[in-house]
């Protein structure tokens, strides 16, 4: 077995890029993620591989999108008003087809917002985030183990969909410390003939790009994109399923919230009260038919989030409106308690009687 | 019968898109003999801008990427890290390359990451029909600047070829023409120049060429180089900027 090692979550991620064959980061400096530029700065050049230090947000997913566009794995990281500059070049990243990592370790907005943890970019996140028809594929960690292990995931996927993946943290995860087992490295040689790579003179050459002036062929490359949407919609959902089997309320919480909630959940069994908890692992795709089947046997679901409310409208999506929905959240860099999500279970579960 | 002339290898068949007179043919044509000439064109990726230049694409026979508006050295600087044996060049107008992409023009510089940048200089914003760009000069009318540049409100134009000089950074900055016969021999030498310094592993090299405008000025192709050298040339003066080896050399 291998060997548990204690690491912050931000470390984490940057040590399972490395694994996983990423051997090129970009990034700017913000808090709460500056942990993951620092290990690469630190790593990259003992390794033969790159650190870069971007004089903008822009730059550095910009030099993702070049380095993405050679076939080679390569990430950058970030925090909420990073990632918003960011959106640009994720846009063209989707309209390219490249695959790349995007970390966002989020915190409180909007505008400058705070640098507390949050959840207030499920939104941005699930719905692309910057302009055009496009997803990437989201994935939302609630254990340091889950930094690691989500980043090798995230980049097999991006890689086999030629869809950017997106990991979803928040500043409680990217700053905590945990027994974490790091996954096994990888040598990682990519075989992508559409890659630029120089011609050789023996081939035609490879394009990189995103523009259609012909709206018939911008149509059909993205009717062609969502149709490895549909796959991935198929294939990918993962989630977990907390004390459902008997559970007559559900509740919804990814991240650090799902852990708060499992707290909860311990108590309100404790009381007698049949809850459950259904944890997104991925939210895009969103885990619809866990959701989906929950409807038919809970009779109220609670949208546990660190924003205003959010996810909760997928929630009721996934649930197609059968069942009330209620929101128990905190915002701006504040965490709800583990009583109060105990109150809103409790109301859940008489409100209905 | 012996061929006296052609078209070069590293341009495709691709019919050019420019307007009637425009120089960007040309300047193509002297990245493009460069590439052969330095039989480079099997290892080179191109950087195409957002701008008149955007498709340029379709016309470089070697690889090539299309970046976001002024991105495009830092694309070309994320290629030349993944792929430090390649031979990288980004190919800019002065919207792109002056206004929203100044960060990552002055950045790469400064980094002298080692590619070549083509900095095509015409005044204006072309492909989105003749708007005040950074480089128009003072009292030049535009869509967006009709009763001419007033620099008062909006400012005088960037001279970027003398701000990037300087830099410690960079290795290489030039301000060539393409406005006659004999510029355009001299631009066709600092382009392969700029080339033949990444070869070498020297880093940044920029040629920053005037360039015309002939559509969206409102005048004749002819009319268009005579304004070249009678306003442009002497608010952007030609000659090398910086040349570190050189330097060093003299020293």
């Amino acid at each position: 077995m291998a060997e548990k090692v204690l690491m912050k979550g931000n470390e984490a991620i940057a040590e399972a890029a490395i694994r996983a064959g990423c051997m090129h980061y970009f990034g700017y400096p913000i808090t709460p993620q500056t942990e993951i530029a620092a290990y690469m700065a630190k790593r990259m050049p003992k390794i033969g591989g790159v650190f870069l230090q971007a004089e903008s947000e822009i730059a550095a997913i910009n030099m993702v999108y070049g380095v993405a566009g050679t076939g080679l794995r390569v990430m950058t990281s970030s925090s909420s008003p990073g990632v918003s500059l960011k959106g640009e070049g994720i846009s063209y990243l989707a309209g390219s087809d490249l695959p790349a990592l995007i970390v966002n370790v989020q915190r409180g907005g909007p505008g400058l917002g705070g640098i507390q943890p949050s959840q207030s970019d499920y939104f941005q996140a699930t719905r692309g985030g910057g302009h055009g028809d496009y997803h990437l594929i989201v994935m939302a960690p609630a254990s340091v183990q889950e930094m690691a292990d989500m980043t090798a995931k995230c980049f097999d996927l991006s890689d086999k969909y030629r869809v950017p993946a997106m990991i979803l943290a928040d500043g409680t995860l990217g700053q905590m410390m945990e027994p974490v087992v790091l996954p096994e490295p990888t040598d990682y040689k990519p075989n992508k003939p559409w890659a630029v790579t120089g011609t050789e003179c023996k081939r035609k050459h490879n394009i990189i790009n995103s523009l259609y002036l012909k709206p018939e062929q911008l149509e059909q490359t993205n009717f062609e994109r969502y149709e490895r949407y549909k796959a991935i919609e198929e294939n990918e959902p993962l989630w977990e399923e907390f004390m459902m089997e008997d559970a007559e309320v559900c509740v919804a919480a990814f991240g650090i919230a799902a852990r708060v909630s499992k707290n909860a959940i311990m108590a309100a069994r404790a009381e007698g009260i049949k809850v459950g908890m259904i944890r997104p692992i991925t939210l895009w795709p969103f885990p619809k038919k866990p959701f989906k089947a929950a409807a038919d046997k809970c009779k109220a679901f609670i949208s546990v989030e660190l924003s205003m409310g959010q996810m909760i409208e997928d929630v009721q999506l996934a649930t197609e409106c059968k069942r009330p929905v209620t929101l128990c959240n905190r915002t701006g860099g504040m965490i709800p308690s583990p009583e109060e999500v105990l109150e809103a279970i409790k109301k859940a579960a008489g409100g209905n009687k | 019968m012996a061929v006296v002339f052609q078209k070069p290898k590293s341009l495709t068949d691709a019919p050019l898109h420019y307007c009637p007179g425009c120089t960007h043919g040309i300047i193509h044509r002297l990245v493009a003999e460069a590439i052969d000439e330095l039989q480079i064109e099997g290892k080179t990726i191109g950087v195409a801008p957002v701008g008149c230049a955007v498709m340029a694409y379709d016309y470089f026979a070697c690889d090539m990427v299309e970046a976001a508006h002024g991105r495009a050295p830092a694309v070309a600087t994320g290629l030349k890290r993944a792929l430090p044996e390649n031979i990288i060049f980004t190919y800019q107008g002065d919207g792109d390359l002056a206004s929203i992409g100044m960060a990552e023009t002055v950045h790469a510089a400064t980094r002298n990451e080692n590619i070549t940048v083509i900095f095509v200089n015409n005044a204006i914003y072309g492909m989105t029909g003749g708007q005040m760009a950074p480089t128009s000069l003072p009292g030049q009318v535009t869509q967006t600047s009709p009763y001419g540049r007033d620099t008062a409100t909006v400012g005088f134009p960037i001279r970027v070829s003398e701000m990037l000089a300087t830099l410690d950074g960079p290795e290489f900055i030039q301000r060539v023409a393409v406005n006659n016969v004999k510029n355009v021999n001299a631009a066709k030498k600092a382009i392969k120049k700029a080339f033949q310094n990444q070869i070498e592993g020297k880093g940044f090299s920029l040629i920053e060429v005037v360039s015309s405008c002939p559509t969206n000025w409102g005048m004749t192709p002819k009319k268009a180089l005579e304004w070249v050298e009678e306003k442009m040339i002497p608010y952007y003066p030609l000659g090398v900027y910086k040349d570190r080896s050189a330097n060093k050399e003299e020293k």
